[in-house]
């Protein structure tokens, strides 16, 4: 272990047994956060960084989703802990951001109350004090005449605001780890970029640890330390950010970095095109055998279509592929 | 000019709180019908309370002499074959009917609407029991259920709306849980859990108030069919028993002279008719008013 970690997750396996079949939707993930540090996560849609968030916190409705593994948080396995103690982590300890801001707050009650009900249940302060509270986070996150918009409901306010909004509401309690699942995703660019600012300044301030999950590998950039790249319900690759863009190792990222077009930069010598990648993300009950990704692969070799890969160290990073082994 | 936009929002900021409010009266006068069943149901609460002023005799003092008497400046409505004012009965009526109506959707509301709740919000087995049950009581016609009640518990005022009421449990029961259903996937309701928020709390405080309008107009319609309900038991001798005046039971004991003094049944059935048709309409236009997609 280089440094102290606050979240490991071990061996995760999240499935929900479904009439079609068992659907595996995480399967035998692993990563660690850092305390202080930005963990990103990215991957298409569908590769299970949304289900690991809400496993996390144990949100996903216990039957039918079957979590499996280890999730230790501080030391203690949250998988192991009762109802009543997992409640007293959500929102204190641990806190998530959605990813639509329009529907995360409820449209009948106002603002204020929403936050100060999460500040009352975890602080037990009284209804003022929590009020207070209430009105000095939605300042913190800068909304502007914070008294007023405390008293308003939500649809007065604007997507960037109501994701302010979100975020005063997650961070009201100091939780050491937020999850941010595609907190940008809804939002257009400049308030995106306004957005950013604001987690990152509040993450230096409460010294929180972050888990950004995300399709954005701009967001990525900016934010995190590390990142984690899934596919298909697996870790395919794990480094540094620096390390990451540089080189990617896995085939997977490479396509992903591929795929982002860059303002005023040229194409590589020969491409005309953006470069794709071909197909789409196997669905869960038809996983092809070997490595999940070998399909899509544009350096499939034989042994990718018969065995899975083994989880390759190399430098410090993590690769899930036959290529480096 | 943005400044001044700025301003005029933060000096007022109930503003549009009220034009809600005003727009939604405005929708209520433009549609006739709804203001139409609203004052019909303001007639009847009117009279309801004012019983004693409008009419100050007893409305169950027989006065055999003046049995059976057609409309009259004495009597405008006649009188039964006891000799009672039929107009006094009616008045004094509405007080029970209005009672049995709102006692009907409170049994209805307190039993239903937690257990579509739960229901909903639950699953499981907990939902699959809950609408098992649910199933073998719709599977009955209302009237009969109350009926089937009544033959269990006895008659009386206290037996009828706990009859009725039951019978109505199961649709609140269905109309909540298909609300809960779709609201609790709501990112809100996960964001709360998120939160560390109990299931009571969220229950209440972030589920039930997005199911209310639904709720609501369930409960204007409802009191209709409670009525309805009411006096078909009265009707049949099974209700609200004399002397209490009850519009059912009128209707029933009118029928025998049907043919000699019509007005003894006919005036408590066009009070029923307009108290039902008075719920009824300002239950189409609450839907209309409280439905946010329609923008009439």
């Amino acid at each position: 272990m280089r440094q102290d970690s606050l979240l490991t997750i071990k061996n995760l396996r999240t499935c929900f047994h479904t009439y079609e079949g068992v659907l595996t939707a995480v399967d035998g993930i692993g990563l660690e956060v850092y305390r202080g540090e930005t963990l990103g996560v990215v991957g298409e849609s569908g590769c299970g960084k949304s289900v690991t968030a809400l496993s996390i916190l144990r949100l996903l409705a216990s039957p039918p989703a079957e979590i499996q593994g280890e999730i230790l948080f501080d030391g203690k396995n949250l998988l192991n802990m009762s109802l009543d103690e997992i409640r007293q982590i959500r929102g204190n300890s641990i806190s998530m951001i959605f990813q639509e801001p329009m529907t995360s707050l409820n449209p009948v009650l106002t603002i204020g109350e929403q936050i100060s009900e999460a500040i009352k249940l975890h602080q037990g302060v009284t209804h003022q004090e929590a009020w207070s509270k209430a009105v000095e986070m939605l300042r913190i996150v800068q909304i502007p005449s914070p008294e007023i918009r405390a008293r308003e409901y939500p649809h007065k306010l604007s997507g960037g605001m109501r994701q302010r909004a979100m975020i005063a509401m997650a961070l009201s309690c100091h939780p050491r780890l937020l999850l941010a699942d595609e907190p940008t995703t809804a939002l257009d660019v400049t308030i995106q970029a306004q957005i950013v600012d604001l987690m990152e300044r509040l993450k230096e301030e409460i010294k929180t640890s972050v888990l950004l999950i995300t399709h954005n590998l701009g967001l990525i950039a900016e934010m995190a330390k590390r990142v984690v790249v899934m596919y298909a319900g697996k870790v395919v690759e794990e480094a540094l950010v620096e390390d990451l863009f540089a080189e990617p190792l896995h085939p997977y990222t490479q396509g992903l970095l591929g795929s982002i077009p860059w303002m005023g930069r040229k194409m590589k010598a020969g491409r005309k095109q953006l470069q794709e990648i071909p197909g789409m993300v196997p669905s869960l009950l038809e996983m092809p055998e070997g490595c999940r990704f070998h399909p899509r692969c544009p350096r499939m070799m034989d042994i990718c279509r018969k065995e899975e890969p083994p989880l390759v160290q190399k430098d410090g990073r993590r690769v899930l592929c036959w290529l480096w082994k | 000019m943005h400044e001044t936009i700025q301003t005029q929002v933060i000096r007022n900021p109930h503003r549009q709180t009220d034009s809600q409010l005003r727009r939604r009266w405005a929708k209520l006068r433009r549609n006739k019908a709804a203001l139409f069943g609203a004052i019909l149901i303001l007639i009847y609460l009117i009279t309801a309370l004012l019983a004693p002023v409008i009419f100050p005799g007893s409305p169950s003092a027989p006065n055999l002499m003046k049995s059976l008497e057609r409309p009259s400046l004495e009597h405008p409505l006649g009188t039964d074959e006891l000799g009672r004012s039929i107009l006094g009965r009616i008045i004094y009526g509405s007080r029970v009917s209005l009672l049995i109506a709102i006692g009907v959707v409170c049994v209805g509301l307190l039993v239903g609407v937690p257990l579509g709740l739960i229901s909903g919000y639950y699953g499981g087995k907990v939902d699959f029991g809950i609408q098992r049950v649910t199933d073998t009581l719709l599977a009955f016609p209302g009237f009969l259920l109350a009926l089937s009640l009544v033959a269990v518990l006895g008659v009386g005022l206290k037996n009828t709306i706990i009859s009725v009421g039951i019978s109505m449990v199961p649709i609140y029961i269905r109309l909540v849980r298909g609300c809960t259903l779709s609201v609790k996937e709501q990112t809100y309701v996960e964001a709360a859990r998120a939160m560390g928020t109990r299931d009571v709390t969220i229950l209440i405080r972030h589920i039930l108030p997005n199911v209310m309008a639904p709720i609501t107009i369930q409960t204007s319609l409802g009191m209709g069919t409670a009525i309805l309900f009411a006096a078909g038991l009265g009707f049949l001798g099974i209700g609200v028993q004399p002397p209490t005046p009850e519009w059912g039971a009128m209707l029933g004991s009118g029928r025998a002279y049907l043919f000699n003094a019509p007005h003894v049944a006919t005036f408590p059935g066009i009070a029923i008719f307009f108290a039902v048709l008075g719920f009824n309409l300002s239950g189409d236009g609450l839907r209309d008013i409280l439905d946010p997609r329609s923008k009439l």
